[in-house]
């Protein structure tokens, strides 16, 4: 795009050719009213809100009426915003709008946050003059997610905008017609789309709201906000934690131009339930005589040092643990005793994909770069289930083809209904290649179903269709090379191609397989793209710090090595089978669990300390792909709630400073001090620090604030404790006042932003006013640091890239057995959001996936190590011979994948055996 | 008996298919689809939407969004004749108020409303090209102009009678 | 087709004999100019013909049809899929010229489609019909059925290398699909919103792929300009505009009807001479020239030639050339607020000031008639003929349509206007 100008009122405005000059007005800082358009959904002109006066040149004085949105910057444009037909239309725009709202905003959830309110004032309209009744409509139960209020509706087809053209649902919809137009369900029910969260920040007034928030609810105004990271799964989408009454209230979307953007999945959104449910462990408990009771902190300290001046502390980390608590353990045990928290077989995955990725010699695309692949392979890898708001991404990419078409029709990119209009036939770039069906196959060009070996070996085949150096795969079936020769074939024609695999089946080989396309791709196209899937919100950071494997541990505690294992926010028991966790706290003397949730390993400790949970202290996530970030504290609990490397430190502080692998470690004051001692014992992850400002930043020498100047009286926000006047509570390690004190402002620091608002838009679209270009970079830098990154080796022109070899052998249906591989739930398979209400509700009963002709009764027996599992049967479409799904972590606790296992067939009632 | 509740006859279902199969893309065949059921059925019902929208690969919700957007089709049962008077100008001007009055009056229904009977129901309809023969109605699938309060008895006698 | 006649396109209809079956059809001159056009005379040549005979559209809006063609790409038919479509929706209230020319001669209008097809080289034909036009689908497909039986329709015509069929969508009633944008939307399955342009239709059309939409009776006259010249077919009109015209008068004339002229005969001599003049007792008060959509003309305006350009100066429009007559004894308010009851009720709901502002227009003038308007819903109707009538301010021109007999209206009526807010009652209405 070039720079260009526009004259708008008067004034000459620097902006770029080709977007829209609603676009340009708002970065340009006017407050130019809209509704349909948004930022990722694009133009359609149907609100007919952002009317302006173009001028055809400096002597026309009439001009017409546009839409902003969906006229073009062009060179010499002239404008006027504030043209007195202009303005009277708008305000008309909101009278028309408002002719049948309920005018319901003392009662409705989207008060003071509220998209239209804040138009409303924008445009004037404040006296009502149509004299007639409204028309109602009867509103819907859309599920534990998402409430329904339709008659605040001003039919801006946004939700469904977002919700079908965009995320690719398909029961919720528009009825009926004229000014009858009805946004919703067929019949009340459930949202079954993944993104159905979204639905609250993008509809602009209040008919889709946060369900579970409604039971919470707070004024936006009301509440503190702190700049946060998704911890239920690896992806890290940027979030706002909102709190009151030192209680996480909500999460929504915080915008970061490279990962998550506008848009969040539901169990992100949703999944933080489990911070304020009944599991939660809110003070120490000790075993005493075989009862675990409530002990006061000092209590649980000198017991600690009891336990290990008995002999060897091993420390157990967490993929699920931020960086500071996983590095605070492993100065305080030591490399030789320090365990990632993962069986050898996840440990080795997930060290895998960190060196391909480090090695591979193609792009390391951000999130938002993989919306723009133009030919994209899955291997093996059900991206929607494992990491949701990247198979958005993927999903978005499939619209490439119908861009080029547009840019030859001349067609702005962000005409979003032309486009979709002349995309109707384009060809899809996506090519899926998994065992069981996923939520992308309705948008790729072809799908293979196949055994995670099979769908690498046809990986592999494809590298070597690619560069014939790679090592070839033997014995294909003639179907399968000429699917590896059409999909090379894509690949190869792309400009930007990219393929996504991970660890979902525990198969090395699919990572091995993908990076190996990669890097064949890579000779030629430098622009090729690996992305790997990871388990957990800091399994990235966890491999970078690297340990030991359970298996060590286990092998150390039998042999008699191991008097107390100090486990950071880590269930064993969803790792380790059940014998072995016997096994393990039948070795070791003493067991001390730091989590912040009553696990089943809780039960086995003899301490259990109550550790803060995201949104209650700070810390440092890495994401899959190597970016590091950052989480502020929103709630403030009562003590002992502490951060995790505070519990490490106050442990290691009742220990003879000789038995410390760091002795430093006690002195830490903040945050900052822990992140300076990780960068120099590992120096690979030294850049997380920078991550964000530390504590010590300051606005205009001041703290920021977290609140907005509109915050009811300090008294009132905690008069549940005390009436009077309190200090707001303060932390160490953030540059927040946490109060509604200090500085605030578009310009501060991207991973800062604690909410957003700016006068006079107090709704979540007043991001606009915190980026430099709309749906661009945010106007205070970067938030987050990548940790992987390209630039020292690329100067020295691509490594050399030592192809993997050791292609699997291809799989074969067993008589007697099945491989049993993980099905992979968007609601269910992950550990924390399963505590949070709404997500439970979410959850379906678990079933056994089973090719379609194997399913001959409606139930059947699964005998895996834990015992035999009676379970509900379902075909799976396409799922090859010999493989079975079975609901990861919902059968067995613990489950490794792949296992062969014995499957067993129950007659139906009334059938004859 | 086929009722709006069975599924759909085997030859519906196939001639749903052939039509889907002439679109590039099967949901084209949306509108003469749900056309098709009703010329079998009086209406659509919601069992029957859904078995559309599954022959055509739509959701439900999908293909009811556009059932609920056109006139012409009936996501409600009617009555076994279906009286469309036209309400638009030229009709308006030549009398289609009154008209109207008399058959509300003599069926004891609104316009929208069917007959207890169940044999007609009443719908205003936009000017359906038969201006020169104002007022106009279409009765079933048959236009009829010039239409008087005489032709309108004569009419609903024989609709009464008939299956 | 042979003599020239100054009623090409309906010569051959006689409502009392039905539709003239393939061998009539060509024994009246029929299929000739498809004869000598397939393999005859270049795809290009058809639309220069197009061009020169002056002919602009018959739905509504008047554009150029050989303009329109013009913007096709130009591929052969064999190697990208195009489409032409047939409006065959006529919605417009009073307006029934489509629905004469459908019942009366079907193969007229298949035999200009295959012409237009052939020069904009579209493999694909659809007749997009209204839902309730049961008399003209089944005599289409009838028509259809013969045509291609006797190879009039199908692959390869008449040895030429050149293929094309036609397909009938019978609509389920909505006016908006009668907007060509709409109306792809239809096609496609879907709520029928309008789309922005660009793209146009000619490049990306149904199925993102290039369309070309026109009336019926546009394309009904395709087969008169081939066989007899474009010179021949621009001769026919009194003024600017070529061809001829199918007017129509509905409302209290003697004889209501519609009727084939040259293009830019004076409104006069069709209301008098064909339509036989107001009924006795009746006077005439004002008129909608073309349709719901065009504004009032009053009695003076009555010697306007019915051209686009002549209705234009007029301040009204041609639109569909089909006429409603408003009598001296019928209520203006009245027919204004039916007019626009059905604009509020046919708006498709996509953009704010149609959807909300129509209905708002529509409870003004219900309050009015009734009896309970109020002075500030002068000003109220006159915002919004204002703001909904201007181009460009909101998607489409249905609401544009729909403000034309308002905002004229308003002008023409404001006494009877002012006699309904200050009485509190119809004066027109029994008992007034
Ligand atoms: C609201 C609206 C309704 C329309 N309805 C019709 C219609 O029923 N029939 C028709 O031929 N054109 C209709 N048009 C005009 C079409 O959009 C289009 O201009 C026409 O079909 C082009 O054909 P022509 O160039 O042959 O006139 C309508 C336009 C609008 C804005
Ligand atoms: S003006 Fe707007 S709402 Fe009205 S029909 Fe056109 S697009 Fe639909
Ligand atoms: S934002 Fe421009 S028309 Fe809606």
């Amino acid at each position: 795009m070039t720079m260009t100008s526009i004259r708008i009122d008067g004034r000459d405005c620097p902006t770029r050719s080709g977007i829209n000059l609603l676009q340009a007005c708002l970065e340009a800082g006017a407050s130019l009213p809209y509704f349909c358009w948004h930022p990722e959904l694009g133009s359609v002109g149907a609100c007919r809100q952002c009317a302006i006066r173009q001028f055809s040149g400096p002597d026309d004085t009439k001009g017409r009426i546009v839409m902003a949105c969906m006229t073009p910057v062009s060179e010499n444009t002239i404008i006027s915003i504030d043209d007195p037909e202009a303005r009277d239309f708008r305000a008309s725009i909101i009278e028309w709008m408002m002719v049948n709202h309920p005018h319901d905003c003392p009662v409705c959830e989207e008060g003071g946050e509220c998209h239209l309110q804040d138009m409303t004032v924008m445009t004037g309209h404040n006296a009502r003059r149509y004299r007639f009744t409204k028309r109602t409509h009867r509103n819907q139960d859309l599920g534990p997610f998402v409430k329904h209020e339709m008659n605040r509706c001003i039919a801006c087809y946004r939700c469904v905008r977002f919700y079908r053209d965009y995320a690719g649902g398909d029961d919720l919809t528009v009825f009926a017609s004229h000014d009858n137009v009805y946004f919703g369900r067929a019949e009340d029910g459930t949202l079954q789309n993944a993104f159905s969260g979204n639905l609250v920040e993008i509809c602009p007034t209040g008919v889709f709201t946060d369900k579970p928030f409604s039971a919470v609810y707070s004024r936006k105004w009301d509440m503190r906000g702190a700049p946060s990271v998704c911890v239920h799964c690896a992806v890290g989408c940027n979030t706002i934690a909102n709190a009151r009454e030192e209680t996480l209230r909500r999460v929504l979307n915080r915008y970061n131009t490279d990962v998550n953007r506008y848009l969040l999945c539901d169990r992100g959104r949703f999944g933080h339930g489990f911070v304020n449910a009944p599991t939660r462990i809110r003070t120490p408990l000790r075993t005493i005589d075989g009862q675990q009771v409530p002990v006061p902190m000092a209590d649980a300290l000198t017991a600690f040092a009891r336990m290990a001046a008995r002999g060897r502390v091993v420390g157990i980390a967490s993929p699920r643990a931020a960086l500071e608590t996983c590095f605070s353990l492993h100065a305080l045990v030591g490399p030789q005793h320090f365990c990632t928290g993962q069986t050898r077989q996840e440990h080795e995955c997930v060290e895998l994909a960190h060196a391909l990725l480090d090695r591979h010699p193609g792009a390391l695309p951000t999130m938002h770069e993989m919306e723009s692949a133009d030919a994209v392979l899955v291997l093996g890898e059900d991206v929607c289930a494992t990491a949701p708001r990247l198979g958005l991404s993927l999903r978005q990419s499939v619209r490439q083809a119908s861009f080029h078409t547009a840019d030859d029709a001349r067609v702005p990119r962000w005409m979003d209904a032309a486009v979709r209009t002349l995309g109707a036939e384009c060809p899809s770039g996506l090519y899926v290649l998994t065992p069981a069906p996923t939520d992308l196959d309705g948008v790729a060009a072809e799908t293979l179903r196949a055994a995670p070996d099979d769908i690498a070996r046809l990986g592999f085949a494809i590298a070597h269709e690619i560069d014939p150096a790679a090592p070839a795969v033997t014995d294909l079936a003639p179907d399968d090379v000429l699917l590896a020769a059409r999909i090379a074939h894509t690949l190869v024609a792309a400009g930007k191609p990219l393929v996504v695999s991970g660890m979902q089946y525990g198969a090395p080989a699919l990572m091995q397989a993908a990076a190996s396309i990669v890097a064949a791709l890579a000779r030629a196209t430098p622009e090729a793209g690996l992305s790997l899937g990871l388990p957990e919100c800091n399994s990235m950071g966890l491999a970078m710090m690297g340990g030991m494997p359970l298996e060590t541990v286990m092998e150390q505690a039998r042999a008699g090595e191991i008097s107390t294992l100090v486990i950071t926010e880590n269930d064993l028991t969803r790792h380790l089978s059940p014998a072995d966790v016997a096994e393990l706290v039948a070795a070791v003397a003493d067991i001390v669990v730091i989590d912040h949730t009553a696990t089943p390993l809780c039960q086995q400790a003899s301490l259990v300390l109550p550790v803060a949970a995201f949104s209650e202290c700070s810390g440092t996530l890495v994401s899959q792909e190597g970016r590091a970030q950052r989480f502020f504290q929103a709630v403030f609990p009562p003590a002992p709630i502490q951060a995790g490397w505070r519990w490490v430190q106050a442990l290691a502080r009742g220990l003879d400073p000789s038995l410390l692998h760091m002795a430093g470690l006690t002195g830490w004051r903040d945050l900052d001090d822990v992140l300076a001692a990780m960068a120099v014992a590992f120096p690979r992850l030294a850049p997380a620090a920078k991550a964000a400002p530390g504590a010590d930043y300051r606005m205009n020498g001041q703290k920021l604030r977290s609140q907005t100047y509109r915050a009811s009286g300090r008294t009132v926000i905690r008069s549940f404790v005390n009436v009077r006047d309190q200090p707001p509570p303060g932390s160490p390690d953030a540059p927040f006042s946490s109060s509604m004190e200090g500085a605030f402002g578009p310009d501060m620091p991207a991973a800062l932003v604690s909410g957003y608002q700016a006068s006079p838009w107090n709704s979540v679209q007043a991001l606009n006013r915190f980026q430099h270009e709309i749906g661009g970079d945010m106007r205070g830098g970067a938030s987050g640091i990548r940790l992987l990154s390209r630039t020292a080796s690329d100067e020295a022109g691509p490594r050399p890239y030592a192809y993997a070899t050791d292609i699997p052998t291809p799989h074969t249906a067993q008589a007697d057995t099945v491989v049993v591989l993980p099905d992979t739930r968007l609601f269910g398979s992950e550990e924390l959001s399963m505590h949070s209400p709404s997500i439970m509700a979410r959850a379906t009963a678990p079933a056994l996936g089973l090719p379609a002709g194997m399913a001959t009764s409606r139930h059947m027996v699964l005998h895996l190590d834990d015992g035999a599992h009676v379970l509900p049967v379902e075909p799976v479409p396409g799922l090859p011979a010999g493989i079975v799904l079975c609901p990861a972590h919902m059968v067995a606790r613990a489950f490794r994948f792949p296992r062969v296992a014995r499957l067993e067939r129950i007659p139906d009632e009334g059938e004859r055996s | 008996m086929l009722t709006a509740e069975a599924p759909l006859p085997a030859p519906v279902r196939a001639e749903i298919l052939a039509l889907a199969a002439r679109e590039p893309h099967p949901r084209g065949a949306g509108v003469a689809a749900l056309r098709l059921v009703q010329a079998r059925f009086g209406w659509v019902s919601t069992a029957h939407l859904r078995e559309v929208a599954g022959l055509l690969g739509m959701s439900a919700d999908d293909l009811d969004g556009i059932a609920t957007y056109f006139n012409l089709l009936f996501r409600r049962p009617v009555g076994r004749h279906v009286i469309m008077l036209c309400d638009s100008v030229s009709c308006w001007i030549m009398g289609r108020g009154p008209l109207c009055a008399h058959l509300c009056r003599t069926l004891g229904i609104k316009p929208g409303e069917t007959t207890a009977d169940n044999a007609i129901t009443l719908l205003p309809t936009v000017c359906i090209g038969h201006c020169d023969h104002a007022p106009a109605m279409l009765v079933d699938d048959t236009l009829h102009g010039d239409v008087d309060t005489a032709t309108l008895d004569r009419l609903i006698d024989t609709l009464r009678d008939t299956p | 087709m042979t003599p020239p006649t100054e009623r090409p396109l309906t010569a051959m209809i006689d409502p009392a004999a039905g539709p003239p079956d393939c061998a009539a059809y060509e024994r009246a001159g029929g299929w000739q100019a498809t004869r000598n056009a397939l393999g005859r005379l270049a795809p290009a040549g058809i639309i220069d013909m197009v061009t020169r005979s002056k002919l602009r559209g018959r739905g509504g809006a008047g554009f150029g049809t050989g303009q329109k063609w013009s913007f096709v790409p130009k591929e052969p038919a064999a190697d990208r899929r195009k489409y032409l479509i047939a409006n065959a929706d006529e919605m417009e209230p009073g307006t029934f010229k489509d629905r004469l020319l459908l019942e009366g001669n079907p193969l007229q209008l298949i035999e200009g489609m295959i012409l237009a097809a052939y020069g904009v080289q579209a493999g694909h034909g659809v007749i997009f019909l209204r839902g309730e036009y049961h008399l003209a689908c089944a005599r289409l497909h009838h028509a259809i059925g013969e045509a291609r039986e006797k190879g009039w329709l199908g692959e390869n015509i008449l040895g030429s290398g050149f293929s094309f069929d036609i397909r009938v969508h019978s609509s389920a009633g909505r006016y908006i699909c009668g907007e060509e944008t709409a109306l792809l939307t239809a096609l496609e399955g879907r709520r029928a919103t309008p789309r922005s342009k660009p793209p146009f239709p000619q490049t990306g059309g149904l199925w993102g792929a290039p369309s070309v939409v026109n009336n019926v009776e546009t394309l009904c006259n395709l087969p008169h300009i081939i066989t007899n010249g474009p010179e021949w077919f621009a001769g026919l009109g009194l003024g600017e505009d070529g061809g001829t015209k199918i007017y129509g008068v509905s409302g209290r004339v003697v004889k209501p009807g519609a009727w084939e002229l040259p293009i830019g005969t004076p409104l006069r001599q069709i209301i008098e001479d064909h339509a036989g003049g107001m009924r006795p007792g009746y006077r005439l008060r004002a008129l909608l020239p073309g349709g719901a959509s065009t504004a009032f003309l009053d009695a003076t305006a009555i010697d306007v030639a019915m051209d686009y350009g002549s209705v234009e100066k007029a301040g009204s429009r041609l639109g569909t050339g089909m006429a409603i007559i408003l009598d001296d004894r019928t209520c203006p308010i009245g027919m204004i607020r039916n007019l626009e009851h059905f604009f509020a009720q046919e708006s498709c709901g996509w953009c704010t000031p149609c959807r909300d502002g129509l209905p708002w227009v529509e409870r003004l003038l219900d309050a009015i008639e009734n009896g309970s308007g109020q002075e500030e819903d002068m000003d109220q109707l006159g915002r919004h003929a204002r703001m909904l009538g201007a181009p460009g301010r909101t998607f489409c021109a249905h609401a544009p349509g729909a403000m034309a007999p308002l905002a004229s209206g308003l002008k023409l009526f404001a006494a009877d206007f002012a006699a309904h807010i200050q009485q509190g009652r119809c004066p027109q209405q029994p008992g007034a």
